[in-house]
């Protein structure tokens, strides 16, 4: 009962975000948008019990990400605001034909049974996305018989690479300034601070 | 009546289709590489709501560990997507996608 309210509710604001992220003129709506959707699917972690997903949803996507793209936003700037008409001629009709397409393929994979959603076996386990639990299965070693316990750590080791090389790339994107023919070849490109 | 209702995880299924969609109509037919920016990031949000909502009907973390790698990844991606969308504004004072055809053989 209580879980039909706040799905009622909380998939009335996910799909309205959604829907003001694809419609709106103004990017600043769009984001304002996306942000709500994010909010209401973070309510929809904290109902499935993942409490720690659900934070980090709302501190990277809701707090971080979404100031990064009003941050862009701002310095693109929204006064002009992009007309919704479409200037190539076929990518409007093939865009409906591919949404069409997978709105059918999913309508037939669902009545067709061969995506199973019904779990057979019984009730599951209930899993709590506490720290505890999800740094046990981050960062465990565990005994080396113990395969399970350390299956995340090298993909988590891995997201640190990923991390430095995406900051690595922005600041060199960032600090990239291409040369005006009226400027003179200088120097070696000497970063901010000097 | 609606007492007996009960939420499955087809319902979350159903509404993550539903949001991805939204979220690739806007990648296809907008204009504007913020708002398709934005609308990836929507199509992202909603395989994170399959996962966790897979998470609890199967009784595996493995969900939601996956889900905190794609926060990763969706970070890293805006980081880096974001100060293209801004190098290229700075050399060419536009984002819109249309007039980026130097490529376009």
């Amino acid at each position: 009962m209580v879980e039909l309210v706040i799905f009622v509710l909380m998939g009335a604001v996910t799909l309205a975000g959604a829907i003001g992220v694809v419609r709106a003129r103004n990017p600043v709506y769009g984001a304002m948008g996306l942000m709500a959707t994010l909010f209401a699917l973070a309510v929809f972690y904290v109902v499935h019990l993942a409490h720690f997903v659900a934070v980090v949803q709302v501190i990277v996507y809701a707090g971080a990400v979404i100031t990064l793209f009003l941050f862009v936003i701002m310095f693109v700037g929204v006064d002009r605001a992009e007309d919704l008409k479409e200037k190539l001629a076929v990518q409007r009709p093939v865009a409906l034909i591919v949404l069409v397409g997978v709105v059918v393929l999913a309508g037939v994979l669902v009545v067709t049974g061969r995506f199973d959603w019904v779990i057979s076996s019984g009730e599951p386990p209930v899993v709590r996305g506490t720290i505890e639990e999800i740094g046990e299965n981050l960062i465990s070693i565990g005994s080396p018989s113990d395969r399970q316990a350390s299956r995340w750590l090298l993909p988590f080791e891995a997201t640190s690479l990923l991390l430095i090389v995406a900051a690595v790339g922005a600041i060199a994107l960032a600090f990239y300034r291409p040369r005006r023919k009226d400027e003179p070849p200088a120097g070696p490109d000497t970063g901010p601070g000097s | 009546m609606i007492e007996s209702v009960v939420v499955t995880p087809g319902w979350y299924m159903t509404l993550a289709a539903v949001l991805f969609l939204i979220g690739s109509g806007g990648l296809l037919l907008r204009n504007n590489a913020l708002v398709m920016f934005m609308s990836v990031e929507l199509m992202l949000n909603a395989v994170n709501l399959t996962f966790v909502a897979a998470a609890r009907a199967h009784g595996d973390i493995g969900g939601q560990m996956a889900v905190l790698f794609v926060l990763v990844v969706a970070a890293a991606e805006v980081a880096v997507g974001l100060a293209i969308i801004v190098s290229i504004f700075r050399t060419r004072r536009t984002a819109s996608v249309d007039e980026l055809s130097e490529l376009s053989g």
